[in-house]
């Protein structure tokens, strides 16, 4: 029995692949909330369509299914009002859509900054609303104080604001407000064709580049049924392991770099560097962006490719045990990270926290495992999962997926076959389809639909920082403000692929 | 720790000699950079990064330029953390409506005399974003530039020619 059957009425939509969708009554809309809420099921996306609004969830055994509520009267049963992890994705969707989630407890914009000079760009468009100003969550007690951080902040970092109020050093409350890097990637998407979509998606975030070209084009190739070659199967695979690589390096050093731990961090980044330059010399460009396109991919590993990305691994490996060692003997830098910014796996598995944030606080859910997709279900390797949930858990889960990582891309060399490296993707008919792929965060969702003129009717990306920006909020209560870098660090959830 | 420090200092520096300053931006920069300004400053710069709508991509790049290999602080480069303290500002991305207000502030809050260098291909003219209800433009819409650095992202490599001019353009010589 498939998830959709214990949903009275459901409607089954023809040509949405391979996961069903379906069209569901009132009544049955409420039903799958009530499945959230009670946990027998987890939310994995929520979002806006023309007069409608689809939501994907997964169960326990990995199975997906997508809902779609018709919003008759401009509204819909609001999923947050029970379900909590929903809330930032409706106050979204009124947005963008102008859909009105009734009864939802949060009624205030969200991505929308009163500067668009439009109002839902992306449902029926209305003048611009009158700019008010934006209230954050009111916080009372004695001898509490606010401090306002961002959209710029100190370092290198993309924009997002941070509003504390502490009580002395300790933060009672965070509250986030995103949707500065907002660029209307879904509006830019919509009616182009899968070409120009792919550039879009490919920009979504940079430092998954890979994984969202990726995932983008599993939607098209699952919308059209396209098989694609097995040696651009492959190709994918590497270039997602090598920056799965190149940014858990990064991340591991930059979390000890906020911890004031600055040796583990020039470590890393040579480590890094080192990685970026391979993949320079083996697909043309530092970070594989528009390598990765709907049938397959648009580079190929060059003759010498092999044995570029062996001596790689070897480097990595080399150097890689010592710094780890490092990590773990170094008594004032587990001082910051041991029992700083807990997630409590409660959290972890309601929000359905996906990447080293859920797998870190014991929610075993790796997309390449869990879902499952080629090659990965050829390939042998192992989903960390601790439990503590606090920084140096996030920090360990890194760690061990490197050691995957390199394990995966050595597997993928070897065995990396011969033959085409694109299929035909061209349209027949309208179809929907839609992928999730693993990136170095967790899971990216990408939905789309195919209009039968062969261009892009609508496309939702969902980026997994959804559900983990919520839980930052949450791990970094009874922290000291001067450790907030350090677990924003460790989350490093992604702005610009939340903000679109 | 102290085994990883030592090897770092027995084995030979990984750091890279610099580029030579780009041709192009030596040019565009001859144009806006005043012969007083260059004596002030000397030969050292410091430099404020916004990121007014960028996917993330050129902010990986402009990190790589503190590893070993690029070392950026030993040209006489260092990012700051507040645009008080900042000769250049660093933008990034097409400029998002969501970041117009705040790019102008940081602008505003830099002392004279400063330079804007617009990095990668949005930065430029909008790059895949062009045209979005949620994109105001071009960094150079929104305020002046003296510099382009182009690329999606651009390589550490260029980065550093483009800001090296920045540099050597000061030495008095207009190039």
């Amino acid at each position: 029995m498939t998830m959709l059957d214990t949903i009275a009425g459901a409607q089954a939509v023809d040509a949405h692949r391979p996961w069903p969708r379906a069209i569901v009554t009132d009544a049955g809309w409420r039903q799958a909330i009530d499945a959230l809420a009670t946990g027998r099921w987890t939310l994995s996306g929520l979002w806006g369509d023309a007069g409608a609004v689809h939501m994907a969830v997964i169960d326990e055994g990995g199975d997906i299914a997508v809902l779609t509520y018709a919003c008759r009267a401009g509204t819909f049963p609001s999923v947050g009002a029970k379900h909590p992890p929903a809330v930032r994705l409706e106050r979204a969707i009124a947005s963008l859509f102008g859909h009105t989630p009734e009864g939802a407890p949060d009624p205030r914009p969200w991505l929308d900054h009163g500067v668009w000079g439009v109002a839902q760009p992306l449902g029926a468009r209305g003048p611009a609303r009158a700019a008010e100003r934006y209230t954050f969550l009111p916080v009372e007690g004695e001898a509490l104080h606010q401090v306002p951080v961002g959209p710029v902040h100190a370092g290198i970092i993309e924009p997002g604001h941070f509003r504390f109020t502490a009580n002395g050093e300790f933060v009672v409350r965070v509250e986030e407000r995103l949707g500065y890097v907002h660029k209307g990637i879904e509006s830019l998407m919509a009616g182009a064709p899968p070409e120009r979509a792919a550039q879009l998606a490919a920009r979504t975030s940079g430092d998954s580049t890979v994984a969202y070209s990726w995932a983008f084009a599993g939607a098209v190739e699952a919308a059209l049924q396209v098989q694609v070659p097995q040696r651009a199967v492959y190709l994918r695979a590497l270039m997602a392991e090598i920056e799965r690589l190149a940014n858990h390096l990064g991340d591991i050093g930059a979390v000890c770099n906020d911890a004031s731990f600055a040796l583990m961090h020039a470590q890393t980044s040579i480590l890094r560097e080192r990685v970026l330059r391979a993949t320079d010399a083996c697909f043309g460009h530092r970070l594989m962006m528009d390598a990765v396109v709907p049938g397959g991919v648009a580079r190929d590993l060059p003759a010498e490719g092999a044995g570029t990305i062996r001596a790689l691994i070897a480097e990595v490996r080399r150097v890689f045990p010592r710094l780890v060692e490092l990590y773990d003997k170094t008594a004032s830098l587990q001082d910051r990270t041991v029992t700083t910014g807990i997630v409590k796996p409660d959290y972890a598995r309601q929000f359905g926290a996906g990447g080293f944030v859920g797998r870190a606080a014991g929610r075993a859910f790796d997309a390449r495992r869990t879902i499952g997709y080629a090659p990965y279900d050829a390939l042998s390797f192992e989903v960390p999962v601790l439990e503590a949930g606090d920084v140096n858990a996030r920090v360990w889960i890194r760690i061990r997926e490197v050691e995957q990582s390199l394990s995966l891309i050595e597997q993928i060399i070897d065995r990396l076959p011969q033959g085409e490296l694109r299929a035909d993707v061209s349209v027949r008919a309208a179809c929907e389809g839609m992928a999730y792929r693993e990136a170095f965060r967790g899971d990216v969702l990408v939905w789309l639909r195919l209009d039968s003129g062969g261009r892009v009717a609508r496309c939702h990306l969902r980026d997994a920082s959804w559900f983990q920006w919520p839980l930052v909020e949450a791990a970094i209560e009874n922290n000291i403000i001067a450790d907030f870098p350090l677990c924003n660090k460790s989350f490093n959830c992604s702005y610009s692929g939340h903000d679109l | 720790m102290r085994r990883t420090l030592l090897e770092s200092l027995t084995t030979g520096a990984l750091t890279e000699p610099a580029p030579a300053p780009d041709e192009a931006a030596l040019a565009e920069l001859a144009r806006s950079l005043e012969r007083a300004a260059r004596a002030r400053l000397g030969r050292s710069l410091s430099i404020r990064h916004v990121d007014a709508g960028s996917c993330n991509g050129c902010e990986l790049e402009l990190h790589a330029l503190s590893n070993a290999f690029y070392d950026l602080e030993r040209l006489g480069l260092r990012f700051v953390a507040s645009p008080r303290h900042a000769d250049v500002l660093t933008v990034t991305g097409p400029v998002t409506k969501n970041m117009r207000e705040a790019l102008l502030r940081t602008y505003d809050a830099m002392p004279d005399p400063k330079w804007v260098v617009a990095v990668g291909g949005c930065a430029r003219d909008g790059g895949v974003f062009a045209g979005s209800y949620a994109v105001a433009g071009a960094v150079s819409d929104v305020i002046p530039v003296d510099l382009h650095v182009d690329g999606c992202p651009p390589s550490p490599i260029s980065l550093l020619k483009g800001l090296l001019a920045l540099i050597h353009h000061q030495g008095g010589a207009s190039v």
